[in-house]
C-alpha cells in the first residue's frame, strides 16, 4: 500500500457529555478514494471539521504528509493542500462564477496584500481560471451570479472552488446531500475524474455511490472508528452488519443487489 | 477604612442598578438576538415619568407605580410596532432602527418635559442615614436601592428556576429552535420578555431619579455601560449580567474613589490626578478589554 | 451613457459649480455648509469600505473621527505655543504645516484602529458592535478627562493649518481642497474594491468561514481593511477640524458615530458613491429641518425606521437602477 498522506491518531472531542469522535483514527493514502460513512450522528462531520481545522481536537494527533497538523489553523492547511468542500452549498452567491473561482486561485497565489491593481487583470489569476471552470464543466457560466446557478451546478461550483488551489488532499462533505436524480449521474462522473488527479476523503450518506466509488471504507459508529477495508470487506464485515441492522441499503447492497 | 466602606456600598449600588438595566437587556440580545441601543430610552421614561408623578402627587411611591407600567406598556409597544419586525433582520438594521428610536423619545421627551432637566428630592422618609456597620452612617436612600435590586434578583431567581414561563425563557435563550418545537407560543413569549426587560429599566430610571438629573439623553451613558456589563458577563446570561453589573459598578466607583491616591505614591500630585482622571474614567473598559483577551464570549455565556 | 455613470458624472458637475453658484446667488454660507458635506462623506465612504464591502458593523467610526481632529488641534496647539508635546523619551515638538499634520492624523487614527481592530476582530456579530461602541466610548472619556487640552469644553485651534499654496482660511479654496480629499479618496477606495485585497474583504463579508478553507488568514484582511477605514477617517477629522477650528470630545460620542453609520445606510451601503449621497441628504435634511422645527429628531427617528424596514437599497440604488452594487 502506497504511504499514507493524512494519518490520523486515536482522535477525541467532547461536548459536554458527548463523545463526538472517541479515539478515532484513519489511514489516507496516496491517490486513494476513501471513504468515511457512518449512520446518522456517528460523528462523521465532527471528524471533518477537526480535520480541516474548524474545531481543534481535545486530545489524538493529524499528521499530512507525515506533518502535524492538529492545531494549524484552517488557512493554513489550506495551503499545504488540504482542501474542503461543504455539505451545505458554501459558495459566495453575491459574486459571479468566475469570481468565486478566482478568489480560490487568490488563495494559492501569493498573498492579497494588493491594494491598487485590479484582481480581475492579474495574469496569475486569469491563467488559471478558465481551466478551473473547465474541471467542473462551469465554463460557460462564467458571467452568472453564483446565487442563479441550479442546485447542481452549485454543487459544481462548490466542488471547483476546493479543487482550484491543486489540493493534494479533497474533503468531500456529503456532495449527494439534496441532489435530485437528475444530478447524480453527472457527479458520479466528475468524481470518477477527479479520482484520477487527485486523494479524496469522501464523506457520505448514499451508500450505492460510496460502494460504487470507493478504493476503501472507514465506517464510524459512536465517534469510533469500527472497521476500515476495500469495499468487499466492508460488506461482509460482521460489526459492520451489526451497526447498520435494519439500514436497507446495506442490505441490499452486502446480498449484492442494487437498484 | 470608613471611606473605603462607603465607596464599596456605592459600588454595590451603581452595580445594582446596571444589573436592573443589564437583566432585561441581555435576555433581548440572547432570546431574540436583537440588538436593541434603545433599552436606555425606556430607563428615560421611567425616570420621566416617575419624577412627574412624584412632583404632583407628593408621593414618591406613586411615583414608582406609575413609572413601572408606563415603561413596561412603552416597551409593548416599541415590540409590536418596531422590534418585531427586526428579529429576522441583520444586526445593522437592528442598530439603524433603534439608533432611531433613541433620537425619537429623546427629542419627545424634549417636547413634553422641556429641555431643562427634572430634578427630585429623595422621599423624606428615606432623607436620612442609616448605621448599618456600627459608626459608619450611609444615606437610606441607597441602601433602598440595594435592597430593591437584591429583591428583583430573588425575584428573577425565582421566575427563572420555579415558574413555567421562567424555563420556556432559560430555553428560549440556549436554544431557539428547541423552545418552539416544544410549543412555546415564541411570539407573546418575546413580548413579555422585553417587556419584562424595559420594565426593570425604568425602575433603575425611577430609582436613578433622585440621584442624578432626570434629562433626555440620560440612557445613553447608562445604556453603554450596560454594554459593557452584558460584553463582560455573556450575551443571554442572567447571572453573568449580575456578576458583570457588580464588577463593573465597584471597579467604576473604586477607580475615581482611589486612583489619584494610589498614583500620588509614585507621581507627583498634579501629574497624578490627571492621570488618575484618565484612567477612572477608562476603567471599566479596560477591565472588559481584560475580560475579553482571555474570554471572548465573556464569563457566564448562556450556552456554555 | 448608463443611469449609474450619468448620476455620478451630474453629481460630480454639481459639487464642483457649487461654490460658483452659491457665491453668485449670494449664498455664501453654502460654502461652509458644503465642506462639512464632503468632510463628513469622507468619513462615511470610510466607513463604507469596512461595512458594506467588508462585512463588519463597528458602532465606534467617530473615535477615529475625533482623533484626527485632535491630533491637529494639539499639534497645533503646541506649534502656536512653541512648547514641546513630548520631552520624553525624546523631545516633540508641534506644527503648523497641513502637510505634516494630516499625514500624522492619519498616521495616528490608523494606529488606534490597529490596536482597536486587533481586539475587537477576536469576536463577531453583537459583540462585535457592542465592543467597537465600547472602545469609542473610553476614547470619548479618555479625552473628556484631558484637562490639558479642554477636557469636556473641547479645544479651540488658533487658526487653520497652512497646506502648500493652498490658503486655507478663504473658505472656497478649503472647499475645493476637501473635494480634492474626498475624490482622491474615493478614487483609491475604487482600485480597492476592485483589486485583490478588495475580493478577499468582499469575500469575508459574504462567507468567512469559506474563506479561510480556501486558505484566507481572514484576520489579517480584515483587520487591515479596519485600520485602512479609521485612517480615512482621521483625515476626515483632520479638516473637521480645520473647517469648524474646534474641537471637542463630542465628535467621538458614540452617536456621532451612528450618524455616521446612518449616512452610510441612507446612501447605499456597499457601494461608494452611497454614502456621498448619504452624507448630503443626512446634512441637508439636518439644516433645512431645523429652520422649521427644533425636534426635527422626532420626524428624523421613525424615518429612519422606515428606511431601514422598507428602502434598504438606499438613495444610491434608487439613482443608479439596478446591479449597481460595487460601484
Amino acid at each position: 500500500m502506497a504511504e499514507s498522506l493524512l494519518s490520523v491518531q486515536s482522535l477525541v472531542k467532547r461536548f459536554g457529555a458527548v463523545q463526538a469522535s472517541n479515539k478515532f483514527s484513519l489511514e489516507v493514502a496516496d491517490g486513494e478514494l476513501h471513504a468515511l460513512i457512518g449512520p446518522n450522528g456517528a460523528g462523521k462531520t465532527t471528524v471533518l471539521n477537526q480535520l480541516c481545522g474548524e474545531l481543534i481536537p481535545d486530545n489524538g494527533r493529524i499528521f499530512f504528509e507525515n506533518r502535524q497538523i492538529t492545531r494549524m489553523p484552517v488557512y493554513q492547511r489550506a495551503r499545504l493542500g488540504l482542501s474542503r468542500s461543504y455539505q451545505i452549498t458554501s459558495v459566495f452567491a453575491h459574486l459571479t462564477v468566475g469570481e468565486n473561482f478566482s478568489l480560490a486561485i487568490q488563495a494559492h497565489e501569493g498573498h492579497s496584500f494588493r491594494f491598487w491593481k485590479r484582481a480581475a487583470d492579474d495574469p496569475v489569476i486569469r491563467r488559471g481560471v478558465v481551466p478551473a471552470m473547465a474541471r467542473v464543466g462551469l465554463e460557460k457560466r462564467a458571467n452568472t451570479q453564483a446565487a442563479n446557478l441550479s442546485h447542481g451546478e452549485k454543487r459544481q461550483l462548490e466542488v471547483g472552488m476546493a479543487l482550484a488551489g491543486h489540493p493534494k488532499l479533497l474533503l468531500l462533505d456529503e456532495p449527494y446531500a439534496g441532489m435530485g436524480p437528475g444530478g447524480t449521474v453527472e457527479l458520479t462522473q466528475l468524481i470518477q475524474r477527479l479520482k484520477t488527479e487527485v486523494t479524496i476523503l469522501l464523506v457520505e450518506h448514499d451508500m450505492e455511490a460510496v460502494f460504487r466509488l470507493a478504493d476503501r471504507i472507514t465506517v464510524l459508529v459512536y465517534g469510533q472508528a469500527i472497521a476500515s477495508g476495500t469495499p468487499d470487506e466492508i460488506s461482509t464485515n460482521p460489526a459492520v452488519r451489526e451497526a447498520y441492522l435494519g439500514d436497507e441499503v446495506v442490505e441490499r447492497r452486502v446480498n449484492g443487489c442494487s437498484k | 477604612m470608613l471611606l473605603f466602606i462607603e465607596q464599596l456600598l456605592n459600588g454595590l449600588q451603581l452595580g445594582i442598578m446596571l444589573f436592573l438595566m443589564s437583566a432585561g437587556l441581555t435576555l433581548v440580545f440572547g432570546i431574540m438576538q436583537v440588538i436593541n441601543l434603545a433599552h436606555g430610552s425606556f430607563y428615560m421614561i421611567g425616570a420621566y415619568v416617575g419624577a412627574t408623578v412624584t412632583a404632583r402627587t407628593g408621593s414618591f411611591i406613586l411615583g414608582i407605580l406609575a413609572a413601572l407600567p408606563a415603561a413596561a406598556l412603552a416597551g409593548m409597544l416599541v415590540e409590536i410596532l418596531v422590534l418585531r419586525r427586526l428579529y429576522k433582520k441583520d444586526h445593522l438594521d437592528q442598530v439603524l432602527a433603534t439608533f432611531g428610536l433613541i433620537m425619537f423619545f429623546n427629542e419627545l421627551t424634549r417636547i413634553i418635559w422641556g429641555r431643562q432637566p427634572l430634578f427630585m428630592d429623595v422621599p423624606p422618609w428615606l432623607a436620612g442615614s442609616i448605621e448599618l456597620i456600627p459608626g459608619i452612617p450611609y444615606p437610606s436612600y441607597r441602601i433602598a436601592v440595594i435592597a430593591v435590586g437584591i429583591i428583583v434578583g430573588v425575584f428573577l431567581y425565582l421566575l427563572f428556576t420555579r415558574t413555567r414561563i421562567g424555563m420556556q425563557i432559560r430555553a428560549g435563550a440556549s436554544n431557539q429552535e428547541m423552545a418552539g418545537a416544544l410549543g412555546v407560543n415564541i411570539r407573546l413569549l418575546y413580548t413579555l420578555v422585553f417587556s419584562l426587560g424595559t420594565l426593570l429599566a425604568g425602575l433603575a430610571g425611577v430609582m436613578a431619579g433622585p440621584i442624578l438629573a432626570v434629562e433626555a439623553g440620560m440612557g445613553e451613558s447608562i445604556l453603554i455601560l450596560t454594554f459593557v456589563v452584558i460584553v463582560i458577563g455573556g450575551i443571554g446570561s442572567i447571572r453573568g449580567a449580575l456578576l458583570g453589573a457588580l464588577l463593573v459598578g465597584l471597579v467604576d466607583t473604586l477607580g475615581r474613589a482611589f486612583l489619584p491616591t494610589l498614583l500620588r505614591l509614585f507621581l507627583s500630585a498634579a501629574y497624578a490626578d490627571g492621570v488618575a482622571a484618565s484612567l477612572a474614567s477608562m476603567s471599566v473598559y479596560i477591565l472588559m478589554v481584560a475580560i475579553l483577551v482571555y474570554r471572548p464570549h465573556g464569563l457566564l455565556p448562556a450556552n456554555g | 451613457m448608463n443611469r449609474k455613470t450619468l448620476s455620478i458624472t451630474l453629481g460630480a458637475g454639481l459639487f464642483i459649480a457649487l461654490p460658483v453658484v452659491a457665491v453668485m446667488a449670494g449664498e455664501p454660507y453654502l460654502v461652509t455648509l458644503f465642506s462639512r458635506i464632503l468632510i463628513y462623506a469622507l468619513a462615511a465612504v470610510s466607513l463604507d469600505l469596512m461595512l458594506g464591502f467588508g462585512g463588519m458593523v463597528s458602532l465606534g467610526h467617530a473615535a477615529f473621527f475625533g482623533i484626527g481632529a485632535y491630533v491637529v488641534c494639539i499639534l497645533s496647539f503646541h506649534g502656536c505655543e512653541g512648547t514641546p508635546i513630548l520631552t520624553w523619551p525624546f523631545q516633540l515638538g508641534g506644527h503648523q504645516s497641513g502637510l505634516v499634520l494630516w499625514p500624522a492624523a492619519v498616521l495616528l487614527s490608523g494606529t488606534a484602529a490597529a490596536v482597536i481592530g486587533a481586539l475587537s476582530l477576536r469576536t463577531s456579530g453583537m459583540h462585535f458592535i457592542m465592543i467597537t461602541l465600547a472602545f469609542s466610548q473610553m476614547l470619548y472619556y479618555f479625552f473628556v478627562s484631558l484637562e490639558a487640552y479642554g477636557g469636556d469644553d473641547g479645544i479651540s485651534l488658533f487658526s487653520r493649518n497652512t497646506f502648500a499654496g493652498v490658503d486655507l482660511t478663504n473658505d472656497m479654496q478649503f472647499y475645493y481642497l476637501c473635494l480634492a480629499a474626498l475624490a482622491a479618496f474615493l478614487f483609491f477606495s475604487y482600485r480597492l474594491v476592485h483589486s485583490r485585497f478588495g475580493m478577499v474583504i468582499r469575500g469575508c463579508k459574504e462567507n468567512e468561514r469559506r474563506m479561510k478553507s480556501l486558505g484566507f488568514p481572514t484576520f489579517r484582511y480584515r483587520l487591515v481593511c479596519f485600520v485602512i477605514a479609521g485612517a480615512g477617517a482621521g483625515l476626515a477629522g483632520a479638516l473637521i477640524a480645520n473647517q469648524t477650528e474646534y474641537v471637542s470630545p463630542g465628535l467621538m460620542h458614540w452617536t456621532r458615530s451612528g450618524e455616521i453609520l446612518v449616512m452610510v445606510l441612507l446612501g447605499g451601503m456597499g457601494t461608494l458613491f452611497g454614502p456621498v449621497l448619504g452624507a448630503t441628504a443626512l446634512l441637508l435634511m439636518e439644516e433645512f429641518l431645523s429652520i422649521y422645527t427644533e425636534h426635527w429628531m422626532v420626524y428624523l427617528g421613525p424615518f429612519l425606521i422606515l428606511v431601514v424596514l422598507f428602502a434598504k437599497r438606499g438613495i444610491y440604488g434608487l439613482l443608479a437602477g439596478e446591479n449597481s452594487n460595487h460601484g
